[in-house]
C-alpha cells in the first residue's frame, strides 16, 4: 500500500515524544558502559607509543604475576587472518586489516594502536598491568600528511601494497592502496569549448566524529562456547559477523545485544573492543568489560579522512559548465579504504555535467584507520566542488544559486558515475533557498554570506522487522537497527499508522541478534527507508489477519472486511451488518480465532531515493583575531516525507553543526614523532553551543515513490554543504578565499595580513 | 596498587601540619577542578590531598575596609554573585567566570588557578593588575605577597613545602578607577586562553590616565606585567596614538611558545589587540565612576 497522500496521515508528520526520551533525559537509559555481569572483570588495552615500529618482543610475565590479573592477550592470541575484503560494515573493510587494527600484528602502525590487553579484578589493578606489559620496538620512520606519503622514498606501511586500478601492476610497493577513476564524455573537448576555467587546490583535515559516548562493551565467553556481546555500536548483527570472522566462532554461538547508543555518525560500524574483550574472556572464563577513555577514542578509533581535492572547472561566460575534473587524495589511515570512492561519485552529482573526468587515491598513513562519518567521502570533495563553483560564480558576476540552478542535476540527469536520477529534489531546494528571506537581508560590515550544496546516494538494504499484537491491543514492534536519530519513533509511528491505532500505543525495540531477523546496519541514512519499509509491511501483514480474524468472527469472507481507523468493519451492506470490531475487541479474542496475531518481514529493500540540500550561511569575521562567528545558517533539504519532522530538523542541524565544527577548528594535531598532541575535546575544538546560532531548517518534500510513505534517507546529507557554505561566506566577508580547512582564527589572521591594500579604484 | 591519604583539616594549623608531615607528594585541594583531573589522567600521584574547605574563612567573601577579602576555595560563582566585587572589579570577576563550564564554577577558585601555575589561568591577569595581596600560611606561621610572587613557571610556585593559600586581598578602587579582562579562544567558551589580558587604570577627572597595570596570559612562561604598556597610557587619554604605543609595547613584551594552541606570531599579534580592547574598556568604565 502507498501512504503518499499527506492529508490523509494522522501519526506520521507529527512530532510525538520519541519512546526512549525519558530515560536517556534522566540518565536510565542503559549504555555500553553501564552493563555489569556476575563475576565480571575490567579490561584494559595496551597502546602504541609509537606511530610506526615494528614489535620485536612482548613480554606479559610481569604483568600476569600482579595479584588480581586473569588474563593477559596479545595478537598471538588471535587467528592469523587471512587477505579478505568485508561487507559487514559501513564502506569497505578487510578482515584481515580489520583484526589488525583491534590487536597490531607484527607492526604498530599509529600512535594508540593496540598491542596488548590485560583483564583483572578491578580498573586500577588493570591499568597498572597495562604498564607492566614490556614491548621492545624498533621505531621506523613514518609519514603523516597523504602527499607525503604518496610521494617516491615515504615511509611504506605494507610492503605488499601494490597501488590497485593501475595496469600493469606496479613492481613496487606504494601507501597508495588503490586508483579509481569515473569518465564521462570528452574531458578535453569540453575544455576546449570553455570560456573560463577555474583550477584550485583544496584540503580538508582527518576529523572525528566526536560522539559522546566511547566505545564500550561487556563480553562473556562461555566455557561451552556460547557468547554474549553488549555493547554500543550502530548495528549488532556486524557486531557478531566481525567477531565471530575474527575469531572463529560460529555465529549461532554469539548473541550481540545493542546497548543504548550514545551517538556514532558512522564511527560505531566497525568494532575496537569487542574481539578484544571475548578473546580475554575466553582466556579467564569470566566475563569482561572494556571502556575505551576520550584519549583513546581519539588516539585509537576513526576518524574521517581528510584529503586534498583538485578541482577544476571549465564553463562559458553563461555560466554554463562544459567540463568538470577532479583528483582525490583521500587519508585511509593506516589500512586501505578510505571512502575515496562515495567521495568521487558525490563530487558532481549536484550537476547535470556533460563532461567529467574523476581520479581518485587510497592512501595510507600512519594515523589511526578512518571509520565512517555521515555521508563518508561527500563531504571533502563537496567542500572543493563547491568553494570551485563559487569562485566560478564570482569570477563570472553570476548570483551562486542561479548558477547552480543552470547546471542543477534533475530527473533524467545521468551522473558521472553512471545511474540517471529520478524523482530528486534539487532544484526545489535551490529555488526554497532564492525565495528565503534570509537570502535577502542586508550584511553589514565584515561580514559575508555562502552558499552551498550536497548530495548524498542513501542506501537501503536488508532489513528486518516484527509487528505483535498484544492480547490488550497494544502492539510490539521488534527492530534490528540501533536507535541514533530517533527511528524508534518513526518506526512506531509508521506502525499506528497501518494499523489505524495511537502512536502511544505502539512500542518499539531494538532486538538482538537472536530474536529479529538479520538487519544490515545503522548507516547510509537507511533506517526509516529500508528497515521503516519492513515495519510497515509487517503491520501491513497484521492488518490482513486482523481482517481475517473479524471475518472469522462475523463468519464472513476476509474479502468482505475492511480495515478503516483502526477498526474491522463490514465492506459495504451486503458483508452483513455487524458492529465495528477495533483491534483491541480482536486482539483478546485471538486465542479463540487461530492464535496468536504477529508478523515478521524481512525483506532487502530497493529503491532509496538521494538526498541533496542547499545550505545559507552568513558569518562575521574579527578582522583583528580572525574569528569566525556563524552569524545565521539556514539548512533546506529534501527529505522525501518528514515522518518525525523534530528528529529530520535534528538531523540537519546536528550534519551542520558537525560541519561547521570540521570548517573552522576540528583537526589533529601531530608533533615531529607523529603522536598525538590533542587527543581530548579541549584542544580538539568540536562546537560548543554557545558558537552557534538556531540552525534554521527548511525541509522540502519531494515524496520518495518506492517507499510508502515518500520517506528519503535524512541524516547524511546536511554534512556534505557546510564547510563550503562557510568558506564561501568568509571569503565575501574578507575578500580572501580560504582553501585549506580548518579556517581557524591564526590562518584568517594570516590570510588578512597577507592582502594587498585595498585597490584605489582608478587602477 | 596505587593509594592516596585524604584529610578535610578544620583549622590552618592542622592542615599546615598535615602537609608538613606528609611523605611523598602532598596536593592542597580547593575547588579540585584541575587537581581531579591531574588525578584521573595519572599526571600526578600524590601520597596525601588535604581539603582546605572545612577551615573556617576558606570559603566567603569579606567587605574589610580597604580591601576585599576573598578564601582561597572561594567557588567562581560567588564571585560573580557578589555584587560589591563586580562593581568594584568587574574585570576580576569576567576572569574568575571564563573558567570552565557552570558546573566547574560550582568548585573553581583564585587559589586554585593561582596555584596551578598556568600561565593561561584566566583569572590571574586582572587579579594581579589590581596589586591583589595573597596570604600565605605555612610552617613559620603567616607571610604575604603580592599575587604575581605566586607562579614561577608552567606548573611551579614559589610555595614552600607546606606552605598553601588563604586568602586574597584585593584593594578596593580609587576615584576612576577600574579594570577589563579579555582572552581570547577560537570558541566562545570552555577553552583555555590562546592569549589573555587584564588591564586596570585610574584616570583623573580628565580622562588622562595616572595610574595602569596590564597583565597578558598566555604569552610567556608565566603572566607579565607590561611595564611599557602601564607607561604608555600613563599621562594619555585613550587616542590613537596611545593606543598604537600601547598594542607595541604589549607585543614587544610577549615571549610565547608555538604549541597546539597557537602559534608565537598569532600570539603576538593578538597579545596587541587585546591590550587595546581590554583598555579601552577599562578607560571606558574608569570614566564612568
Amino acid at each position: 500500500m502507498s501512504y503518499l497522500d499527506k492529508a490523509a496521515l494522522k501519526v506520521v508528520g507529527t512530532r510525538p515524544i520519541r519512546p526512549d526520551g525519558v530515560d536517556k533525559v534522566i540518565g536510565r537509559a542503559s549504555f555500553g558502559a553501564d552493563m555489569t555481569m556476575p563475576g565480571m572483570l575490567w579490561g584494559k588495552v595496551k597502546r602504541s607509543p609509537h606511530a610506526h615500529a615494528r614489535i620485536t618482543k612482548i613480554d606479559t610475565s610481569k604483568a600476569e604475576k600482579l595479584n588480581g590479573v586473569l588474563a593477559v592477550v596479545t595478537a598471538a592470541d588471535f587467528p592469523n587472518i587471512p587477505n579478505e575484503e568485508a561487507f559487514v560494515g559501513e564502506g569497505p573493510m578487510n578482515f584481515r586489516d580489520l583484526s589488525r587494527n583491534c590487536m597490531a600484528r607484527d607492526k604498530a602502525l599509529y600512535d594508540g594502536h593496540a598491542v596488548a590487553a590485560v583483564a583483572a579484578t578491578s580498573s586500577a589493578i588493570a591499568e597498572e598491568a597495562v604498564d607492566l606489559i614490556e614491548v621492545e620496538y624498533e621505531v621506523l620512520p613514518h609519514v603523516i600528511d597523504v602527499e607525503e606519503a604518496m610521494a617516491d622514498g615515504a615511509p611504506l606501511l605494507h610492503d605488499d601494497m601494490f597501488t590497485q586500478g593501475i595496469e600493469p601492476k606496479p613492481e613496487k610497493p606504494s601507501n597508495v592502496a588503490k586508483r579509481i577513476t569515473f569518465t564521462k564524455g570528452d574531458i578535453a573537448k569540453g575544455f576546449a569549448e570553455a570560456e573560463l576555467v577555474i583550477e584550485r587546490k583544496y584540503s580538508t583535515q582527518p576529523v572525528h566524529q566526536a560522539y559522546i559516548e566511547p566505545h564500550a562493551c561487556v563480553v562473556s565467553y562461555g566455557s561451552d562456547g556460547q557468547c554474549t556481546v553488549f555493547s554500543s555500536s550502530q548495528g549488532q548483527f556486524m557486531v557478531r559477523a566481525y567477531c565471530a570472522k575474527l575469531l572463529g566462532i560460529d555465529m549461532a554461538n554469539i548473541r550481540a545485544i545493542p546497548a543504548e547508543i550514545g551517538g556514532g555518525f558512522g564511527g560505531k560500524t566497525l568494532v575496537y573492543l569487542e574481539p578484544v574483550a571475548l578473546a580475554l574472556s575466553k582466556k579467564c572464563g569470566r566475563p569482561v568489560k572494556l571502556v575505551m577513555s576520550r584519549e583513546e577514542v581519539f588516539r585509537g578509533t576513526g576518524p574521517a579522512a581528510g584529503g586534498v581535492i583538485e578541482v577544476k572547472i571549465g564553463a562559458k561566460k553563461s555560466g554554463r559548465i562544459v567540463a568538470a575534473e577532479l583528483v582525490l587524495k583521500y587519508q585511509a589511515g593506516a589500512f586501505a579504504g578510505s571512502p575515496v570512492g562515495p567521495g568521487c561519485m558525490c563530487a558532481f552529482a549536484m550537476y547535470d555535467l556533460d563532461n567529467v573526468h574523476i581520479t581518485g587515491y587510497d592512501v595510507v598513513s600512519n594515523r589511526p584507520k578512518v571509520a565512517a562519518y555521515r555521508a563518508p567521502g561527500a563531504p571533502n570533495s563537496s567542500y572543493g566542488v563547491e568553494s570551485c563553483v563559487d569562485e566560478l560564480a564570482r569570477e563570472l558576476g553570476i548570483d551562486p544559486l542561479a548558477l547552480r540552478e543552470m547546471n542543477a542535476a534533475r530527473d533524467g540527469t545521468k551522473t558521472p558515475y553512471g545511474p540517471t536520477l529520478v524523482n530528486v529534489g534539487y532544484i526545489p531546494t535551490l529555488e526554497a533557498a532564492k525565495n528565503h528571506e534570509h537570502y535577502k537581508t542586508k550584511l553589514g560590515p565584515n561580514q559575508g554570506r555562502g552558499v552551498a550544496s550536497g548530495f548524498w546516494f542513501n542506501i537501503g538494504g536488508e532489513s528486518s522487522a516484527s509487528v505483535h499484537v498484544n492480547e490488550d491491543g497494544t502492539v510490539a514492534v521488534v527492530e534490528g537497527n540501533p536507535d541514533i536519530g530517533g527511528s524508534r519513533a518513526s518506526m512506531a509511528m509508521m506502525a499506528a499508522e497501518v494499523l489505524g491505532i495511537p502512536y502511544e500505543k505502539v512500542r518499539p525495540v531494538v532486538g538482538d541478534t537472536a530474536s529479529i531477523g538479520f538487519t544490515f546496519l545503522t548507516g547510509g541514512s537507511r533506517v526509516t527507508f529500508a528497515t521503516g519499509m519492513a515495519v510497515t509491511q509487517a503491520a501491513e501483514k497484521v492488518v490482513e489477519q486482523l481482517k481475517s480474524r473479524a471475518a472469522a468472527i462475523w463468519d464472513i469472507s476476509p474479502e468482505a472486511v475492511e480495515w478503516k481507523d483502526g477498526k474491522a468493519f463490514p465492506a459495504g451492506s451486503n458483508a452483513g451488518s455487524f458492529e465495528p470490531l477495533s483491534l483491541a475487541d480482536i486482539a483478546v479474542k485471538s486465542g479463540r480465532t487461530g492464535g496468536p496475531i504477529t508478523a515478521e518481514v524481512s525483506i532487502n529493500a530497493q529503491g532509496a531515493g538521494p538526498g541533496f540540500a542547499t545550505h545559507i550561511c552568513d558569518v562575521e569575521v574579527d578582522r583583528e583575531t580572525g574569528h569566525v562567528k556563524i552569524l545565521r545558517y539556514t539548512a533546506v533539504q529534501d527529505v522525501g516525507r518528514a515522518i518525525h519532522p523534530s528528529y529530520v530538523e535534528g538531523q540537519m542541524q546536528g550534519g551542520v553543526t558537525q560541519g561547521i565544527g570540521w570548517a573552522l577548528n576540528e583537526e589533529y594535531i601531530y608533533d615531529k614523532n607523529g603522536r598525538l598532541d590533542n587527543p581530548g575535546f579541549l584542544d580538539y575544538r568540536v562546537p560548543v553551543a554557545s558558537d552557534l546560532p538556531m540552525i534554521e531548517t527548511v525541509m522540502v518534500e519531494v515524496p520518495n515513490p518506492r517507499h510508502p510513505f515518500g520517506a528519503r534517507g535524512v541524516g547524511e546529507v546536511p554534512i556534505v554543504p557546510p564547510m563550503a557554505a562557510v568558506a564561501n561566506a568568509i571569503a565575501d566577508a574578507i575578500g580572501t578565499r580560504m582553501r585549506d580547512l580548518p579556517m581557524s582564527p591564526p590562518k584568517i589572521r594570516a590570510a588578512l595580513d597577507e592582502q594587498e591594500p585595498p585597490r584605489l579604484a582608478a587602477e | 596498587m596505587p593509594r592516596v591519604n585524604y584529610a578535610a583539616p578544620s583549622s590552618v594549623d592542622e592542615a599546615v601540619k598535615a602537609l608538613a608531615g606528609a611523605s611523598g607528594l602532598a596536593k592542597v585541594l580547593a575547588g579540585g577542578t584541575d587537581l581531579l583531573v591531574q588525578l584521573r589522567s595519572g599526571r600526578i600521584k600524590p601520597d596525601l590531598i588535604v581539603d582546605t574547605k572545612r577551615i573556617p574563612g576558606m570559603i566567603g567573601i569579606r567587605d574589610e575596609g580597604n580591601f576585599f577579602v576573598i578564601g582561597a576555595a572561594t567557588p567562581g560563582v560567588m564571585l560573580s554573585s557578589h555584587a560589591g566585587l563586580e562593581h568594584a572589579w568587574p574585570g576580576i570577576v569576567e576572569g574568575a567566570d571564563l573558567i570552565g563550564s557552570t558546573q566547574i564554577q560550582g568548585r573553581a577558585s583564585l587559589a586554585g588557578n593561582l596555584c596551578n601555575a598556568s600561565p593561561a589561568a584566566d583569572s590571574v591577569p586582572a587579579v594581579i593588575a589590581a596589586r591583589t595581596i595573597v596570604v600565605i600560611a605555612g610552617a613559620n606561621g603567616r607571610r604575604e605577597a603580592p599575587a604575581e610572587a605566586i607562579c614561577t613557571g608552567p606548573g611551579r610556585t614559589s610555595l614552600a613545602t607546606g606552605e598553601f593559600i588563604v586568602e586574597f586581598k584585593i584593594p578596593k578602587p580609587k576615584a576612576h578607577q577600574c579594570d577589563a579582562y579579555l582572552r581570547f579562544i577560537p570558541r566562545t567558551e570552555m577553552d583555555i586562553a590562546v592569549v589573555g589580558c587584564g588591564t586596570n587604570v585610574t584616570l583623573d577627572a580628565n580622562g588622562v590616565c595616572t595610574d595602569a597595570r596590564v597583565v597578558l596570559g598566555a604569552v610567556a612562561p608565566t603572566t607579565v606585567i607590561v611595564e611599557d604598556a602601564a607607561k604608555a597610557l600613563i599621562g594619555h587619554k585613550l587616542d590613537d596614538a596611545t593606543l598604537a604605543a600601547l598594542d607595541k609595547a604589549a607585543q614587544a613584551a610577549c615571549k610565547p611558545i608555538t604549541d597546539k594552541r597557537g602559534t608565537i606570531e598569532y600570539r603576538t599579534k593578538v597579545a596587541g589587540v587585546l591590550a587595546r580592547r581590554t583598555a579601552a574598556i577599562a578607560f571606558e568604565r574608569a570614566a564612568a565612576r
